[in-house]
């Protein structure tokens, strides 16, 4: 066999001259991996208010006169849509894809950095085109996050003409740019990977994003096409999803479509996008895990199979979001066998980040503190998901408050808290400065305790039938009047923690100027981007040679080492307590 | 390969399947390919399920539609010499772009002999195939809007969906030629002027070429899923 070394190959590296040129329109994908996450955290913060905004309406009714039912629609569109596309997705893929990518396979940097480029310069646009949304005649589109036709675009729903117009138009911009910045990622890992670096010895959280951005370029295209014929319906009057119908007591001019339609092709969208988000999640967390724990992951082989096998199944389970939507019941029958299916590698992987814990030489950092977390959340989260796959359960919980806790659980809390846990694991990296451990404790602390504090009464609210994106609930029979005082005591809870989210920001700024120095090690981990010779690292990452590597991420704790962690480009002729059993056979 | 060989990749083979996954996920570039060339066919993969999105939906409004579709034969039917010839128009298009396929696979031959002016004008010859191409969609689109009153809201035939599914797909593949005319275009003219003499290899025009292929292919199923079905 002859192996060919790469990652040298022709890359002819742009040198930036400027200022501009270094931090405004880079081609450097950490420093595009920092404007990714710097315009994802900004807009993050406008969904966070909308969702103060939201709760405050639910919590004391009629006490705000600024919210009236439209903009109360609007706000939790708006915030579902940001908050799954806009920031998990775009922080994720374009933030930590971009900055973890290339420096944990030991590559200069990602294939087509001027593509790299332009991928950012475009999402960013396709950002601007969604907040322009809040200034148009109508305001943004209040259809709620899944824009289901065909009331998204009749008159009487908020924002159904403008409104939906550059929300649609903001999504197909969106794709646009991750498919430009998702064809170098994959490219990337297949391709540039340095001397030593096989597939089966990349860390997790590589793997984690590689497969998510597989996923992103076989998803998205399902959501353009529909963007592109909702866009078709209310634009020039096609009627791709549009029914006959009457509309403000008149026969409407549509006829024939299939809204239907688009719940199939939204969901076979929608369903690998909670992987896209979840699966890097599930990297990052695996890799601080091992990390703090000082130990190996368990079952490192398991947990790629996992991925791969979530990965794929992740585009025949899409039908559970559509029980209620009155397609043929098989389909529901099937459709319910592959979400169950599809929780056995989820639960692998669990079960392994506890044994991976087992016995581990625990570090209570704050990534720590947050990675164990994210382990809580996400086991509740993934537990409600079993009475949320089976139909017959599902049909009298659907559309309540249980399924708001349940998706809010598992891929909104769980992917922040891994989010979180990874910003404070490598900001050293990123800025050379420590993140101040006192506020990032408290941090810690009341996000997870606060998040607990929301989600966890509203499964009790939904078994009791509470609708979910209900402007008022009036009077009812099932709903007694002490849940108001539930949601009340939620929405203090939730303005509380998003107060301390702006802790976190305070932390960010203060400690690039005042924390702690970091070296270029500090939580002494065996990865390639903690072997770089700067930190934090500089354009071409590697100085003029690149890293060799000789053995796998997990060497942490290795009996009879002298430090309990051996980085990845260590020999194994410098360890020999160490047997190779890589290479034994 | 001296120097490799401590890094495990080159010891010791395993056979069979394991060999396969071994050698696939060894410290290599796991397509021998060069970069662009790889994101290109990543990129046609992407973009297969845009079409198959797109086809899968005509198919499904097609198919739930209470109103009867309107005959394809008859609609892209034209009279010439006094013949009424169904699907005539059609036929030539893709025989057109089939033939550009060609030209294209011949210019890639020529790439790889690196003989600069074949190459540049079969790939020129490719992207004037894939105008006419584009060309005929607008005489096809203009009939069908001038005389036949289809428009993407409704026809005089039949069933809405027809003309919004129609004018839907065949400008998405029509925007797909004409992106790829002007790449070829860009192409031909920099092999003509002797951009990639420096570095030896043409394998940009491989990459184009690809694209190009895909493009055609992608019509072989619009031509059986629309026009034929």
């Amino acid at each position: 066999m002859v192996a060919v070394a790469i990652a040298d190959q022709e890359q002819v590296l742009h040198e930036p001259q400027s200022f501009i040129s270094r931090y405004i329109w880079s081609q450097d994908h950490k420093v595009i991996a920092i404007q990714y996450a710097i315009t994802a955290i900004a807009v993050g913060l406008v969904a966070l208010v909308l969702s103060w905004l939201i709760r405050l309406q639910i919590g004391f009714p009629n006490a705000f006169d600024f919210i009236d039912p439209a903009s109360y629609y609007q706000f939790v569109t708006m915030h579902g849509m940001i908050m799954v596309i806009y920031l998990l997705t775009a922080l994720l893929l374009g933030g930590f894809g971009n900055y973890l990518i290339p420096l944990m396979i030991g590559a200069r940097d990602m294939v087509f950095p001027y593509m790299n480029m332009l991928s950012y310069w475009v999402y960013l646009l396709a950002v601007l085109v969604l907040m322009a949304s809040f200034f148009v005649p109508g305001g943004p589109t209040g259809a709620g996050w899944t824009l289901y036709p065909p009331q998204a675009i009749l008159q009487g729903t908020p924002g159904a003409t403008w409104g939906i117009i550059l929300m649609l138009l903001s999504l197909v911009i969106f794709i646009v740019a991750f498919t430009m910045g998702g064809l170098n990622y994959v490219t990337t890992v297949l391709q540039a990977r340095t001397r030593g670096m096989t597939l089966m010895r990349m860390p997790l959280s590589v793997w984690g994003l590689f497969v998510a951005t597989i996923l992103g370029l076989l998803a998205f295209p399902a959501l353009l096409v529909s963007g592109v014929m909702m866009l078709l319906d209310q634009v020039i009057g096609t009627s791709f999803f549009m029914p006959a119908i009457v509309d403000m007591g008149e026969q409407s001019t549509y006829s024939g479509g299939s809204p239907i339609l688009f719940q199939h092709l939204f969901w076979f969208f929608g369903h690998p996008e909670v992987y896209i988000v979840a699966l890097p999640a599930f990297g990052i967390v695996s890799d601080i895990l091992s990390t703090h724990a000082r130990k190996n992951i368990f079952g490192y082989r398991m947990m790629i199979w996992a991925i791969v096998i979530i990965g794929g199944m992740s585009f025949i389970v899409w039908a559970h979001h559509m029980y209620v939507s009155g397609m043929n019941p098989y389909f529901g029958f099937f459709f319910a066998t592959t979400t169950l299916i599809i929780a056995v590698p989820t639960a692998i992987k669990v079960y392994n980040w506890v044994l991976t814990l087992w016995q581990g030489n625990i570090r209570l950092t704050v990534p720590m503190l947050f990675a164990i977390g994210f382990i809580f959340t996400f086991v509740n989260g993934g537990l409600t998901g079993l009475f949320l796959g089976n139909v017959t359960v599902d049909l009298p919980l659907s559309d309540t408050y249980f399924v708001v806790a349940h998706f809010h659980m598992v891929m909104g809390v769980s992917p922040i808290l891994v989010i979180f846990a990874a910003i404070y694991h490598w900001y050293p990296k990123i800025t050379g400065r420590m993140l101040d451990d006192t506020m990032g404790k408290i941090h810690f602390w009341t996000t997870f305790l606060g998040t607990y504090a929301i989600y966890f009464p509203m499964h009790y609210l939904g078994f009791l039938g509470v609708p979910r994106r209900y402007f008022a609930f009036g009077v009812t029979g099932f709903i007694p009047e002490s849940a108001q005082m539930l949601n009340a005591t939620i929405t203090i809870a939730a303005l509380f923690v998003g107060v301390f989210q702006f802790l976190f920001l305070f932390n960010l700024v203060w400690s690039l100027f005042k924390g702690k120095q970091a070296g270029s090690n500090p939580w002494e981990a065996t990865t390639l981007e903690w072997q770089t010779p700067q930190t934090p690292p500089a354009h071409g990452n590697w100085g003029p040679e690149l890293p060799e590597v000789h053995r796998w991420a997990y060497d942490y704790s290795v009996p009879g080492a002298p430090r309990d962690f051996i980085p990845q480009t260590v020999p194994f002729s410098e360890t020999p307590f160490q047997i190779d059993t890589e290479h034994e056979s | 390969m001296s120097e490799m060989i401590h890094t495990g990749s080159a010891l010791s083979m395993p056979d069979g399947m394991e060999g396969f996954v071994t050698d696939w996920s060894a410290d290599k570039q796991a397509f021998n390919v060069p970069w662009g060339k790889a994101m290109m066919w990543i990129f046609l993969l992407s973009d297969t399920f845009i079409f198959t999105c797109f086809l899968t939906s005509y198919m499904s409004v097609r198919m739930s539609t209470t109103v009867p579709w309107p005959d394809t034969s008859e609609v892209f039917a034209l009279t010439l010499f006094g013949n009424h010839i169904p699907l005539i128009l059609i036929a030539i298009m893709t025989f057109i772009l089939i033939s550009s396929s060609g030209t294209m696979a011949m210019a890639v031959n020529f790439g790889y002999r690196r003989d600069r002016n074949k190459t540049a004008l079969l790939m020129f010859a490719t992207a004037l195939f894939g105008a006419s191409f584009v060309g005929l969609q607008a005489f096809e689109w203009t009939k069908l809007i001038m005389e036949e009153g289809v428009r993407p809201w409704g026809n005089p035939m039949g069933a809405a969906q027809f003309g919004a599914c129609f004018f839907m797909i065949t400008g998405f593949h029509g925007l797909h030629v004409t992106a790829g005319v002007i790449y070829l275009s860009i192409v031909a003219f920099k092999v003509k002027r002797g951009d990639y003499e420096e570095k030896g290899n043409y394998e940009i025009v491989e990459i184009a070429g690809l694209y190009w292929h895909f493009v055609d292919l992608v019509w072989v199923f619009i031509f059986a899923f629309f026009y034929l079905w």
